[in-house]
């Protein structure tokens, strides 16, 4: 290449403005950036919304008693506390298969605790740490082990699952002194007439999407998802951030786990299991790609809704059960097109 | 003689049993631009990403301000105020500019929550401050939208958020049109003339030796030549002098299409 080719480099171009200039987005309305910023988790309220109206026509006498949102609203906070965690472990490139293992590993504890005769409280604070040592165990394992999150997470899964089953031979554990302790009357009664978990749950959800949105973790955990190696290069401590993402499904699987013990007043050793593929098709049904550095907190709730009203609403609109898992499959694979279309993908 | 900002003594790397160092030292003073050359494989990229505590060097030691340093890391080495642009930029492209620009050093206030409009404040300031505006992006656009140019502009402003000390720069003309190379030699001495340093590396020996201070050629992992600017007389000199190193006897000797290819570079 000739000297003569080269650009001048003694002079900025005549294309660097002089004068700074104001920016404006063409599209600085709003309305418009709220939709571009949540569109995600707005098509998966529009997907919750068409599914509703479908269940309504077909049953308007059922889906208009308080008695079906009453019991959907008893069980989906259970799923809400784990499926959020879940939004940041995807979102950091990474999965958690061990969750339901942790649920009923966390909610044993809580149930030995009451059955000691503690106050449940102490109950719910050592489910908390039980929770946060297994996620800390399963991230470490994952991150400093280098292990795949996919098949360690599932190892784990079975292992903990295991260790249950092993030491409680299968024998299921009732708590009749929860229902008049200020835990229950605090944690899993009914204020108005709605069940009170909701509460907590929608709290739950609003900090971690504020934590996921508006905070140092959030920002880290998007970066390391969209790029490791230049989070890296930018002295964020990669490791740690996958770690704390598993820490942080440990705390909510703890949550989730006491609070499904707290509906039954009785502890199953198979607490949890049943949780796993629900809660993982919330969380892609809310939006949240598999491929990581993005994810919508608020989205993955509103997906934990719509998988908790396909098998009310196909029983209560007059299907025969047997329908339950077809029309689960199709809203999963409906609303993955969705978000295909609606979400472009940057490399 | 003006203060020695960092210096890397005797560094060695060694990836099992292929040497990519074997030892080197480089120094950048204040307000310095030093210009960093070699072929593809002399270590370049190796000793910057060492520099930027990146990679940790297998021996060797890191002087800052003569002081030497132990646990380097790239959290450490920015501390340091060394700031690097990677040749990759190292943008999370699914982001948005501000999240890049503020990438492992947020604005956090209360409980570590971010200070969204701070940021987002600084980061229009800091890309006007480079030239890099325009009227279709602002700094909540997503990087993955933006030209090759602009992205060099965003690990820029990134780079010199907090005055950096020293700006390393990795083959930063990479893939960028004329007026974007343009506009990085322009940004290049403002830096020089804010009394600030830039260790600049690049493949294009014509844009290294317009700017840069001071020379440094690695070939194989060592340095083959530290000369001033003063000392040579044409960037033509330099390519002699690193076509002699890569081919000792002299240009005589060449004759196969490789070296042709070489020579033509």
């Amino acid at each position: 290449m000739s000297k003569t080719m080269e650009p001048d480099l003694h002079e900025p171009s005549a294309g660097i403005p002089s004068s700074p200039k104001e920016w404006r987005h063409p599209s600085d309305h709003w309305m418009r950036g709220f939709i571009l910023d949540n569109r995600a988790a707005l098509g998966t309220l529009a997907v919750f919304i068409v599914m509703m109206t479908v269940f309504m026509i077909a049953n308007p006498t059922v889906f208009t008693t308080w008695y079906l949102y009453r019991s959907v609203l008893t069980t989906l906070p259970v799923a809400l506390f784990v499926v959020v965690p879940l939004v940041f472990v995807v979102t950091c490139g990474e999965i958690d298969l061990s969750f339901p293992a942790t649920m009923g590993f966390a909610s044993w504890v809580f149930a030995l605790v009451v059955q000691a005769g503690y106050d449940p409280f102490l109950g719910i604070a050592a489910a908390l740490v039980t929770g946060m040592l297994l996620g800390f165990l399963v991230g470490s394992l994952v991150v400093y082990g280098g292990l795949s999150s996919l098949i360690a997470t599932l190892g784990m899964n079975f292992l903990l699952r295991g260790l249950i089953q092993i030491i409680n031979e299968g024998k299921s554990m009732a708590l009749t002194s929860l229902s008049d302790s200020w835990a229950y009357m605090i944690f899993s009664s009914q204020l108005l007439g709605i069940p009170v978990q909701i509460f907590w749950a929608i709290g739950f959800v609003v900090l971690s999407a504020m934590l996921y949105n508006r905070h140092r973790f959030g920002a880290q955990v998007r970066v390391v998802g969209d790029n490791p190696d230049s989070a890296q290069q930018m002295g964020i401590d990669v490791k740690r951030v996958r770690v704390k993402v598993f820490v942080f499904v440990g705390i909510g699987a703890a949550i989730a786990g006491t609070f499904s013990v707290m509906i039954n007043f009785t502890w199953w050793p198979t607490a949890g299991d049943g949780y796993l593929l629900p809660v993982l098709a919330s969380v892609f049904v809310g939006g949240t790609p598999t491929w990581g550095g993005i994810g919508t907190v608020v989205g993955g709730a509103i997906g934990a809704v719509t998988v908790s009203f396909i098998q009310t609403g196909v029983v209560a609109a007059g299907l025969s059960g047997f329908y339950v898992q077809f029309f689960n499959g199709l809203i999963i694979i409906l609303s993955l097109l969705g978000h295909k279309w609606n979400q472009a993908r940057y490399r | 003689m003006a203060e020695r900002l960092i210096e890397l003594r005797d560094i060695s790397k060694s990836y099992g049993q292929v040497y990519a160092l074997g030892g080197v030292n480089l120094s950048v003073d204040r307000g310095e631009v030093v210009g960093l050359l070699g072929d593809n494989g002399a270590g370049k990229s190796t000793l910057i990403k060492i520099l930027s505590g990146v990679v940790k060097p297998t021996s060797g030691e890191i002087l800052v301000r003569g002081k030497p340093v132990t646990g380097w890391s790239a959290a450490r080495s920015r501390e340091a105020g060394i700031e690097t642009v990677f040749q990759d930029r190292a943008l999370a492209v699914q982001q948005t500019i501000v999240r890049n620009i503020f990438m492992g050093r947020e604005l956090t206030g209360f409980m570590g929550f971010l200070r969204v409009n701070k940021e987002i404040e600084e980061a229009s300031r800091l890309m006007r401050e480079i030239g890099f505006t325009s009227k279709v992006f602002t700094p909540q656009s997503i990087v993955g939208q933006l030209s090759g140019g602009e992205r060099q502009g965003v690990a820029i402003a990134r780079a010199i958020y907090k005055q950096a000390e020293l700006i390393v720069l990795d083959e930063p003309t990479t893939a960028l049109s004329l007026t974007e190379t343009a506009k990085v030699f322009h940004f290049v001495r403002q830096v020089r003339a804010s009394g600030r340093s830039i260790l600049f590396i690049g493949h294009n020996i014509h844009h290294v030796f317009d700017i840069a201070d001071r020379f440094v050629v690695l070939d194989r992992g060592k340095v083959a030549l530290t000369t001033d600017r003063s000392e040579v007389k044409s960037a033509e000199d330099l390519i002699n002098f690193m076509e002699e190193v890569a081919h000792p006897g002299g240009l005589a000797g060449l004759h196969d299409a490789g070296d042709a290819e070489q020579r033509a570079r």
